[in-house]
């Protein structure tokens, strides 16, 4: 028999331990999948690790590939910690970036310092009402809303491809289902020159320090973190439980739609219906491996960043194929759920019959 | 309105109704065994692709299509199995752990696939699951094309929703499962073990989940492409709260959903030159997260689903 005894006191130490020890788990797991496919593992290992930090073009490419992720981490980890399960950050991803382009492509003419937040606004704005239908649903109907996010991810991807297609389709795009370029003076700018690394990077970060406050310095954070605790105690204790999802849930849907703003107004400039690569569900995986920290987030997302783009690189280079990089991310999610568990209990192996336990 | 009328009239849009509800059924019946022991699984969209990708390219390298579909039962077995560790002895987060299942077993098949065919322009087919052709019975008027000119994974399907309800039913292995799902103390009480009870049936959940993917390369289509299963395992997951974890709902809940896609797919083709085709894709996940919000407010969750349940806790 495994018994599992709560910790006391959970030393810092242990709690960054947990995601160090996970994502080298997932490391090692997926060497086998490369042995499998007939690669060298220390190569392709050495080969990702260049193509992520070995140059100040990867590097570049590692802080464009961080920024949705810190995004949809920080989504993703507001929400979790009311235990309101936002799986829809893919689908709110694409609200905003539909919002972005929508005001950022001629419709507002208005000048560059007051277009770019209006445009950062509006897809904020989409990407936290698009979370409100779900949570409505929820706290109104008690419809379970893992589902209806999952779900809703498929829709807003279909009604982007419409988007596309029709009203919002690039006339100039030879015929590809593309929006029309985002104005210039609606674009994030570069943060160093001939590179893809922009200022949505900058302001993933202060979105970052600013949830890490809100959670840790105001009520308002700490009734988020008592009604992801428990619910009924913190109706007891007169804690507006309500108004609490629902504040998470425009929150945690405005940080994803950030990603998608980020996307279109610093890096691709116009906006098409393959624009994440799963950014959305990978944002999970970063807060769960930054033990729903927004701090941590940062750190998860590089981690994750680093996965994906030195994959890439890895897979031109000797024929892996890039799925890989996929395959380490779920598997550091399973791994940092496994080892968080030695964060915050002991697991102490019992003899049947006896009741004495050896650890 | 008479368009309408000759839609539904028609034997072959029941055909196809059958057919879009049989991957649906094979899954709503692994989730509602899944959550009548007490474990949500939200591995189910990772266990289709597993199921889809791996029954196939057993065909495809020569175990035969039967061969296959064990394959893809063994794949789903495989996912339902780190599920079921990571949720019933670890009592770990079935949400998480689930996204996190899903998230692997689609990323492995991916990896896998690519892996093995590396540079295929288009995807390699198999010689897939043919109609039955069940003498006198194909051949009556109307009935015969709906429900007797189907693949043999179809009639399996229609098989599994009475063997689970007599299983849930009719037996005290049945008995077992809704209790532990509901009440795990009173079933530790008879001596019985909520762990392997939970983890046994997260498995046979999962294999039979695999099997709806099965069908999807090996009987639907016939061949394996990179997001084909297209959030069905979720519309499952919505099929099984509207099929209040009941397998005769199920099957209606399901044949209801074939029907409307197959209605939809129909409409189309009459309306689709001034109503945009994506309108017509949406439906079906609009379409569930309505079904969802309909039954949320009286669905009686089994009443221990989501709560781990530890040797000895009262």
């Amino acid at each position: 028999m495994i018994r599992f005894e709560p910790r006391e006191h959970v030393s810092p130490l242990r709690r960054v331990a947990a995601p160090v020890v996970a994502a080298v788990a997932a490391l090692a797991v997926a060497s086998l999948a490369i042995a499998a496919a007939g690669a060298p593992v220390l190569e392709a290992y050495g080969l990702m690790a260049k193509g992520a930090f070995g140059s100040a073009f990867a590097m570049s490419e590692l802080l464009a590939r961080a920024t949705p992720l810190i995004f949809t981490g920080l989504a993703a980890a507001v929400a979790f910690r009311a235990k309101l399960w936002n799986i829809g950050g893919e689908g709110q991803l694409y609200a905003g970036a539909l919002a972005a382009v929508a005001v950022g492509t001629g419709a507002l003419a208005l000048p560059g310092p007051l277009l770019i937040p209006t445009v950062i606004l509006a897809g904020a704005l989409a990407g936290g009402l698009l979370m409100l239908i779900p949570a409505l649903l929820k706290v109104r109907l008690g419809a379970d809303e893992v589902v209806t996010t999952l779900l809703l991810n498929f829709v807003v991807i279909l009604f982007v491809q419409m988007m596309l297609e029709g009203p919002m389709k690039d006339p100039m795009g030879m015929g590809w289902p593309q929006s029309e370029p985002m104005l210039d003076e609606a674009m994030l700018p570069k943060l160093m020159d001939r590179m893809r690394v922009h200022a949505g990077l900058i302001l993933a970060l202060v979105a970052a320090l600013g949830v890490h406050i809100l959670l840790k310095r105001t009520v308002w954070g700490f009734e988020t973190r008592a009604v992801g605790e428990n619910p009924e105690a913190a109706r007891h204790a007169g804690i507006p439980v309500t108004a609490t999802f629902l504040r998470v849930a425009l929150l945690s849907g405005g940080l994803a739609g950030l990603a998608g703003v980020g996307e279109v107004a610093g890096l691709k400039g116009y906006l098409t219906a393959d624009l994440s690569p799963g950014f959305g569900y990978a944002g999970i995986v970063v807060a769960m491996l930054a033990g729903l920290s927004p701090v941590g987030a940062v750190v998860a997302a590089l981690f994750i960043a680093g996965v994906f783009v030195g994959a890439d690189s890895m897979s031109r280079a000797i024929g892996v194929s890039n799925y890989l990089a996929d395959l380490v991310v779920a598997t550091s999610l399973i791994c940092v759920l496994v080892s968080g568990l030695f964060v915050r209990f002991k697991v102490r192996i019992v003899r049947p019959g006896t009741g004495r336990g050896t650890a | 309105m008479s368009d309408i009328l000759d839609i539904l009239l028609a034997a072959n849009f029941w055909a196809a109704a059958l057919r879009i509800a049989t991957p649906l059924i094979f899954g709503v019946l692994g989730a509602l065994i899944c959550e009548r022991a007490g474990v949500l699984n939200l591995g189910i969209e990772g266990i289709f692709t597993a199921g889809a990708m791996a029954g196939w390219m057993a065909a495809w390298l020569g175990a035969g299509l039967w061969g296959g579909v064990l394959v893809a039962a063994l794949a789903g077995a495989a996912f339902g199995l780190l599920h079921a560790i990571l949720t019933v002895p670890l009592g770990l987060s079935q949400h998480v752990s689930g996204i996190g299942v899903t998230l692997f077993a689609t990323s492995l098949s991916y990896y896998t696939y690519r892996t093995a065919l590396p540079d295929v322009s288009s995807p390699p087919r198999i010689e897939a699951f043919q109609p039955l052709d069940i003498p006198i019975l194909s051949d009556l008027p109307f009935l015969g094309p709906a429900l007797f000119q189907q693949t043999a994974l179809t009639f399996l399907a229609l098989a599994l929703v009475v063997a689970v309800g007599f299983v849930l039913y009719r037996t005290p292995l049945g008995l077992a499962i809704r209790a532990v799902g509901d009440n795990p103390s009173a079933v530790e009480a008879q001596g019985l073990s909520v762990m392997a009870l939970r983890m046994g049936t997260v498995v046979a959940g999962s294999a039979l989940m695999a099997l709806g993917g099965a069908f999807l390369t090996m009987s639907a289509f016939d061949a394996f492409f990179f997001g084909m299963v297209n959030g069905r395992g979720w519309i499952c997951i919505a099929l099984t709260v509207f099929a209040s974890w009941r397998p005769g709902k199920a099957l209606i809940g399901a044949l209801l959903f074939g029907a409307f896609d197959a209605f939809q797919v129909r409409l189309q083709t009459e309306v689709g030159s001034f109503v945009p085709g994506q309108i017509f894709l949406m439906l079906p996940y609009i379409l569930s997260i309505a079904a969802l919000v309909v039954v949320a407010r009286k669905a009686d969750y089994p009443r221990a689903l989501l709560k781990p349940y530890f040797k000895g806790q009262r």
